[in-house]
């Protein structure tokens, strides 16, 4: 097989976006199936999501819900205006306290509980995940760093 | 005053980088030697600046001088000597200063060392570097200034995030960005070639050392990050696709791909204005990921910056420089004339290979990182890609790649006779094969793929054993004869094969841990017994310590495996005094076969605590494989040739004094 330049580079750029083609195939596949959505509760209960759905739920922890029995936990994630249940096995992030923010991935089970298989502990210094602290901003109950000082 | 004078030394340095942009420059244009050569003390002064002015931050530090709003709000009197230094770069405004201190150290080290680089392509070179440090040094000026003061000087300061205070994580951020900005070096080698119109052999064989110099940094930083996440954070895992990680993960496999594609411009001259682009993406990915990073867009404990001015003041300057320098070369690398001719089926043909997929291995990433910033900015809506994803996209392109590693470097330049390649990787092959089957037999709680990608990673640590066989003629020759082959070989060939077998190392970890680790979550009593992967961890009890700045609650295990005790380990909950945070400290037995993860969790109202024991096996391979990775490429840096001066450019090459 002996290449002249034009076809060289005729056959590299073919290759090259065959490959490319794939990977955006791959890509798109990819984004439709396997990202994951983030609600608050009332988000959530407004999409009346099913238990397929996956997804990320975000809020504050209700005070006073954290019951525990051995090494699940079941706790009550609010924006103020709507909550979930949650039910979870393992080990709570560092941070996790009552009031404060806090991530859940999973999905709702059919009696409405959030069953959820991480609880996220990735936050920045003011320990408040950056998607809770956007909806509460929304929401107007933000009270950390950026807030309205007195 | 200390403060006052590190912050004058900054504005001095700028007003350097500006000489040393704007001189040389003049002076490559219009021939003249002498503003040419003013680069080099530029280079110097400029370095010499902002390494006074560095130190002089580390002082203030040290003193515990809270007059200084970065150091009352970053560091505490009462913290450990160790984390007062490296708290200097666990800010924002520190980490920026160290930013520009590296690109200046690798502008002042291309000035030194760069003996034998004609003088206007060094004058060009060296003026880039300025520009990019200019850039960031008036940012550092504007909205980012280390060296303001407080009105009223609190008695005490903040403190550094407990998380932070780690012996990993402050060598961290100095490797990382040593990385990052080491591969402005190649951006400003492509600039100043495409304003030369001239790529050619010699200008790979300088741009080669500095990008496996920023690529060895990359890898020992990104090592290093996740090693830290694994003991650190509790969770056990070494890599989450988290965008931070990405943001690094980027500029990894985009200087693995210049690396490679620089080799076909030394050896074949063919592959420059890809190769060109690629320097210049490179740097830019850095730039995309310090902009990530930096800016406050993504949250983690990376994102110091909230203040949007500065985000912004960095996506210009990212713009500036990456939009720039593409108009640059859109402009100016149609000139570069095409080189050698090769056939499909060459050790060119595979590099290309190689790059096509490792740049399509960085596209999957750059999609899955910016994609939910895009989507959030267009539409509001929240989403978060993860591991899933990256699963599906990154994990296809990597695998052709990884299949074909092992082959290319068996195939000849030019033409090579693929079949004659292949037969000699037929032991590898075997191996494989081998591992397949026996795994595949053994392999009970993985899932079927597991065994493949062990015989994946197994084909490239034998495929690259082989080519070092084969080079050294180990099967046919005498045990001397190939020893002295051996050590006559070029290290840059040594540390290649040695890279390729850090790769394999690190794939057999990984896909390891991904498939058979083991996990138990349980609450415990003290003396209550949990068996895990043949082990029985027995909860010895807590007791309470105190530390430097934290007092703990510590929690012990003993560890018994066919009923005699085998290792100790200790949990801890870290009650951290300024700030109050907690953290948790993971108990990690390396053992040959796997790590046992021990992490006490939270007290149960009715005593005990929950614990949560993981068996990871083979993890400690990913670490060792990067460190093979890394041997590799100091071992290839070694190689003489790139020390010695090139005949292409200049008649006379005599060794330089570069040493």
């Amino acid at each position: 097989m002996k290449f002249t330049r034009k076809q060289r580079r005729l056959s590299m750029i073919l290759a090259g976006l065959a490959v490319l083609a794939v990977a955006a195939g791959l890509s798109l596949y990819a984004l439709s199936d396997a990202i994951v959505f983030f609600f608050t509760p009332a988000e959530a209960i407004a999409r009346n999501l099913g238990p397929e759905v996956r997804f990320r739920l975000g809020g504050l922890v209700a005070e006073g819900s954290v019951k525990r029995n051995g090494a699940a936990v079941q706790f009550t994630v609010t924006d103020t205006e709507k909550s979930i249940q949650v039910a979870y096995t393992g080990q709570l992030p560092d941070l996790f306290r009552e009031g404060q923010g806090v991530v859940a991935e999973g999905s709702l089970t059919r009696d409405g509980i959030f069953k959820a298989d991480t609880v996220l502990a990735k936050h920045d210094e003011t320990y408040m995940p950056k998607e809770v602290a956007d909806a509460l901003k929304k929401k107007g109950v933000w009270q950390g760093r950026g807030a309205q000082k007195p | 005053m200390i403060a006052e004078l590190a912050h004058f030394l900054l504005i001095l340095s700028f007003a350097t980088a500006l000489f040393q942009f704007a001189v040389p420059l003049i002076g490559a244009q219009s021939g003249d030697a002498d503003l040419m050569r003013a680069a080099v003390p530029a280079a110097f002064a400029q370095f010499l600046q902002i390494a006074l002015a560095f130190g002089l931050l580390v002082w203030l530090y040290l003193v515990s001088d809270f007059s200084v709003v970065n150091v009352a709000a970053n560091s505490h009197s009462q913290k450990p000597l160790l984390y007062k230094i490296t708290g200097v770069w666990g800010n924002h405004e520190g980490s920026m200063l160290l930013w520009v201190l590296v690109l200046s150290l690798f502008g002042a080290l291309v000035a030194r060392f760069g003996t034998n680089l004609p003088l206007t392509l060094k004058a060009r070179v060296l003026s880039i570097q300025a520009l990019i440090g200019a850039c960031f040094l008036l940012f550092i000026l504007l909205v980012s200034n280390p060296f303001l003061r407080i009105p009223n000087p609190p008695v005490e300061g903040n403190g550094l995030n407990p998380v932070l205070q780690d012996p990993a994580l402050a060598i961290h951020p100095p490797f990382l960005y040593s990385g990052y900005v080491g591969l402005s070096v190649a951006f400003s080698f492509a600039c100043a070639a495409l304003i030369e119109g001239r790529v050619d052999a010699a200008w790979a064989r300088w741009v080669r050392p500095w990008t496996l110099a920023a690529w060895m940094f990359l890898t020992s930083g990104i090592a290093l990050g996740s090693w830290w996440a694994y003991y650190e954070l509790g969770w056990g895992g070494f890599w989450f696709w988290d965008p931070v990680e990405n943001a690094s993960l980027m500029p990894w496999l985009a200087a693995t791909a210049l690396l490679h594609s620089a080799i076909v411009v030394e050896k074949r001259d063919a592959l420059k204005v890809w190769t060109v682009l690629l320097s210049i993406l490179a740097f830019s990915l850095s730039l995309i990921g310090t902009f990530l990073v930096r800016s406050g867009v993504l949250t983690s404990v990376h994102a110091f910056a909230i203040d949007p001015a500065r985000g912004i003041f960095i996506l210009i300057i990212l713009c500036a420089l990456i939009g720039g320098s593409l108009v640059l070369y859109a402009w100016r690398a149609p000139a570069l004339k095409p080189g050698g001719v090769f056939s499909a089926m060459s050790r060119e043909g595979a590099l290309v290979v190689n790059n096509l997929l490792l740049a399509c291995c960085t596209a999957t990433v750059f999609i899955g990182t910016l994609y939910p910033l895009v989507l959030e900015a267009v539409t509001g809506q929240k989403i978060s890609v993860g591991a899933p994803f990256y699963h599906l996209t990154f994990v296809p392109m990597i695998v052709p790649l990884l299949l074909l590693l092992p082959v290319g470097p068996m195939l000849s330049w030019k033409r090579a006779d693929v079949r004659g390649a292949i037969e000699r990787l037929w032991a590898a092959a075997l191996i494989a094969a081998i591992a397949i089957v026996l795994l595949t037999a053994l392999n009970r709680r993985g899932p079927w793929l597991a065994p493949f990608g062990i015989a994946l990673g197994l084909w490239l640590m034998a495929g690259s054993i082989a080519e070092l066989i084969e080079r050294t003629g180990f099967a046919k020759l005498s045990l001397a004869a190939s020893v002295s082959r051996m050590r006559r070989s070029p290290r840059s060939s040594l540390g290649m094969s040695a890279a390729h077998l850090g790769l394999g190392l690190m794939i057999v970890g990984i896909v390891a841990v991904t498939s058979w680790r083991q996990e138990v979550i349980l609450s415990m009593q003290p003396d209550d017994r949990a068996a895990i992967a043949g082990y029985t961890v027995r909860f010895a009890g807590e007791v309470p310590r105190t530390g430097p700045n934290y007092t703990a609650e510590s929690g012990r295990f003993t560890v018994d495996a066919n009923g005699l005790e085998v290792a100790t380990l200790v949990s801890e909950r870290r009650l951290f005094q300024p700030g109050g945070q907690t953290t948790t400290e993971a108990g990690i037995k390396p053992f040959l076969s796997g790590d046992l993860y021990i992490v006490m969790g939270d007290a149960l109202p009715a005593g005990g605590r929950v614990v949560r024991i993981y068996f990871n096996p083979l993890v400690s391979l990913i670490w060792l494989g990067a460190a093979v990775m890394f041997a590799g490429g100091a071992l290839s840096l070694s190689d003489r040739r790139f020390r010695i001066g090139v005949p292409l450019r200049r008649p006379a090459a005599a060794a330089s004094p570069a040493e």
